[in-house]
């Protein structure tokens, strides 16, 4: 007893010293607030110090030298009435839709048959993800060299074929312009959504799929009811993001055509890069930028809201 | 560390008060580099130019030159003309970069806050070599007051193959729209038609639309500089004649060319002519074993260059005028304006020009007198390019709202419209609401 005593006074005594901070961490809140720290200074010097800077910006008429004066919502109204804008958004709108539906599907395909065992698997897998790991200005000179009027790999193949008889002005038509540029922002988004998918998918377990073949349900019915209903609130997530990047896409489209022939591919970010650094007008470029801002925040809103709803469920 | 002594220290002190008070004279003639200089970088930033071997000059012989005589050491930085803009912007907003940059077009006139006035380097060199073209003046000044030191004129010419243009029965470039479309109808038959682009890139589709337009007796705008005057009958007929000259003379995918597309068009052998820089011909002269006639010659023996033809309006070009800005944020004032007299100064500027065969004119006409323009009568025909050039906001002084015309493409999309289709009358009326907008 009088060991354990001894023992005990000793180990207490041997006890440092503890500091004012580490004895303010050991409430729960203030740690908290340490850990959360270093999120919230990066998140506010590289999110929220630009955004409020974009809604200064584009409240006044600041160019580039010209901090600007208040002018309030003239910018907007300005780009309100101007057709070059309307182009941009709709062609935007086009471009976000008609490519996230592509990459969905063709992600998801791709994500089923990797989801399967063959020989070289691993190698495939990381094969498939080198349209995504290339930086997107090489890959996107090399569609460049591809759709080139003249030197078109793809016209010499089809002319080849006998499929067609003229070469095809993949960006010189206004109309196969778009479709151009957006067939190569669905051969760089597929990877993404393929392996993110194949990740969505690997955390099924294969019993559940088992067991509704056991009880006679055929490969779409299994698909149906077992895996996409499981996979669903992945997919949402990725969707997302997708919408988020393609509605913001800049660097594939600024290479390919500048926004050209007469804005035919026109986004908004290529339209606000074109006004704000092209021009110097620095507060209408951010307002083009800004008026994106509504739009995604109505989509991740909606996503975020239904992703909830999925997952309660 | 190397001792000083009282007699050194003078006379260095000597040659910067020489330098301070005599300019390069006074540097000149003490022999030394001004005292404080010594320690001092400038940071000049340009384009990655067209002609290789001139970049090569600055950095292996202008450089060490600059850090001998004024003892400024050059701290050089090329990149891709595309990019500049995006860092002037950076630059300006966040008060640091480049000491000096190398301005395109019409550029000083978007950042007149931002840059020094060097007026008198910019009067000095120009007193001294007979004085600036209109075009770099024109870009270079802001009410009298110079933002800038015009440095070199670039500009297009049409580069054709004679031997082609021979085969049809043309045995000199085409003067007039209407002898083109028909040249380029015989050549576009033969699978050699007229190379052009009419897509969204800064040098070639606005070095070819603007002077097109201007030949109509086509402009933006008035004298005044604000009243919007696109919508003419000059204008409608130029767009009228444009689309018959497209689907019959020229390469229809143009419309999706950039700036170096028709250069690999022309070296490939798939177009007859083209309106460029001296590229064209300079990249051909130099491997004459790799671009050649389907005869198997060098190519570049079979290459010319005539001016755009004219029409009722007359006949132009659109030059690109490059203007050194000096930073108005630069901490370096005075080395950089020293460095600025020094590097135009006819001797320096000299090694920089002959090492451009003729792919740019001088800012002064000086150097219309150069020997450079007797190394090669096919570049011969760029000398007199600044004479006949105009620029963008013609017939108003080429500023902010000009430039925004032209970075938004309206002229060149007017044009490209209506070759996709829109009816000429629609797409004047489109393109003249947009400058209406611009010049508010």
């Amino acid at each position: 007893m009088t060991f354990t005593s001894f023992a005990t006074r000793r180990a207490y005594a041997r006890r440092p010293q503890r500091g004012p901070i580490t004895r303010l961490l050991e409430d729960e809140r203030w740690l908290a607030v340490a850990l959360l720290l270093p999120t919230i200074v990066l998140l506010g010097l590289f999110i929220a110090y630009p955004f409020i800077k974009g809604v200064e910006l584009s409240v006044t008429d600041a160019k580039v030298g010209v901090p600007g004066r208040f002018v309030g919502l003239q910018n907007f109204r300005q780009i309100w009435n101007d057709g070059i804008f309307h182009v941009a958004v709709w062609n935007t709108c086009v471009y976000t839709a008609v490519t996230t539906v592509f990459k969905l599907a063709l992600g998801l395909w791709l994500a089923l048959l990797l989801n399967n065992n063959f020989r070289g698997k691993a190698f495939t897998r990381a094969f498939i993800l080198l349209p995504f790991i290339i930086p997107t200005v090489l890959s996107t000179l090399a569609w460049k060299w591809m759709f080139d009027p003249t030197f078109s790999v793809i016209n010499w193949m089809l002319f080849r074929l006998g499929l067609i008889s003229t070469r095809i002005n993949w960006l010189g038509d206004p109309n196969l312009a778009l479709i151009s540029v957006m067939i190569v922002n669905v051969w760089r988004g597929v990877p993404f959504y393929a392996i993110s998918l194949l990740a969505g998918l690997q955390t099924i377990s294969p019993e559940l799929n088992e067991a509704a073949a056991i009880d006679g349900a055929r490969a779409w019915q299994r698909f149906r009811h077992v895996t996409w209903p499981l996979l669903l609130p992945v997919t949402l997530v990725i969707v997302l993001f997708s919408v988020i990047q393609t509605f913001a896409d800049f660097q594939l489209v600024y290479v390919l055509t500048g926004g050209g022939p007469a804005n035919a591919t026109q986004l908004f970010a290529t339209y606000a890069y074109q006004i704000g650094i092209g021009t110097g007008l620095l507060s209408e470029g951010a307002t083009i930028s800004l008026a994106v801002f509504p739009v995604l925040l109505l989509v991740v809103v909606v996503q975020l809201l239904y992703i909830r709803r999925v997952e309660t469920y | 560390m190397a001792r000083i002594d009282r007699r050194r220290l003078l006379k260095l002190s000597g040659a910067g008060v020489a330098a301070g008070a005599g300019g390069i004279a006074g540097i000149l003639a003490s022999g030394r580099a001004p005292a404080y200089a010594q320690a001092t970088t400038l940071h000049y930033l340009r384009w990655s130019d067209f002609v290789p071997a001139s970049d090569q000059v600055l950095k292996t012989k202008i450089a060490p030159q600059c850090e001998k005589a004024l003892g400024i050491r050059l701290e050089l930085e090329m990149v891709n003309a595309n990019d500049i803009q995006a860092r002037i912007t950076s630059a300006i907003q966040s008060g640091s970069g480049p000491d000096i940059i190398l301005g395109l077009n019409n550029w000083p006139q978007l950042y007149t806050d931002s840059l020094s006035d060097v007026s008198d380097v910019a009067e000095e060199l120009g007193k001294a070599q007979g004085g600036y073209y209109d075009v770099s003046k024109a870009v270079a000044t802001l009410r009298g007051k110079w933002i800038g030191v015009p440095w070199a004129i670039g500009g297009g010419l049409v580069a054709y193959r004679k031997s082609w243009f021979d085969e049809v029965g043309m045995n000199k470039f085409p003067e007039t729209w209407d002898e083109l479309r028909e040249a380029g109808k015989k050549l576009k038959a033969q699978g050699r038609p007229i190379g052009q682009t009419a897509g969204h890139t800064f040098g070639d589709a606005p070095g070819f639309w603007y002077p097109y337009l201007w030949s109509w007796g086509g402009k933006e705008v008035e004298a005044d500089g604000k009243t919007v005057a696109l919508d003419s009958k000059e204008t409608l007929e130029s767009v009228k004649f444009a689309v018959p000259l497209w689907k019959d003379a020229c390469d229809e995918g143009g419309l999706a060319w950039d700036d170096s597309s028709n250069n690999r068009a022309f070296l490939s052998g798939s177009i007859s002519a083209t309106n460029n820089g001296a590229s064209i011909y300079l990249e051909a002269k130099r491997k004459p074993d790799t671009y050649q006639t389907e005869k198997g010659t060098p190519m570049y023996q079979d290459i010319l260059h005539a001016p755009l033809p004219g029409g009722p309006g007359g006949q132009f070009n659109l030059p690109g005028p490059f203007t050194n800005l000096l930073m108005a944020y630069s901490k370096n004032q005075k080395p950089a304006k020293d460095f600025l007299r020094w590097v135009s100064s006819k001797d320096i500027f000299e090694q920089w020009f002959s090492s451009q065969q003729g792919y740019t004119d001088g800012a002064t006409l000086y150097w219309e007198e150069d020997k450079v323009w007797g190394a090669d009568p096919v570049l011969l025909p760029f000398r007199d390019l600044p004479r006949k050039g105009r620029m963008m906001g013609y017939a108003g002084p080429p500023g902010r709202a000009s430039a925004e015309a032209q970075t938004k493409y309206i002229i060149v999309d007017m044009y490209a419209k209506a070759i996709q289709g829109t009816a000429p009358q629609d797409a004047v009326k489109w393109a003249h609401d947009e400058l209406v907008k611009i010049y508010a």
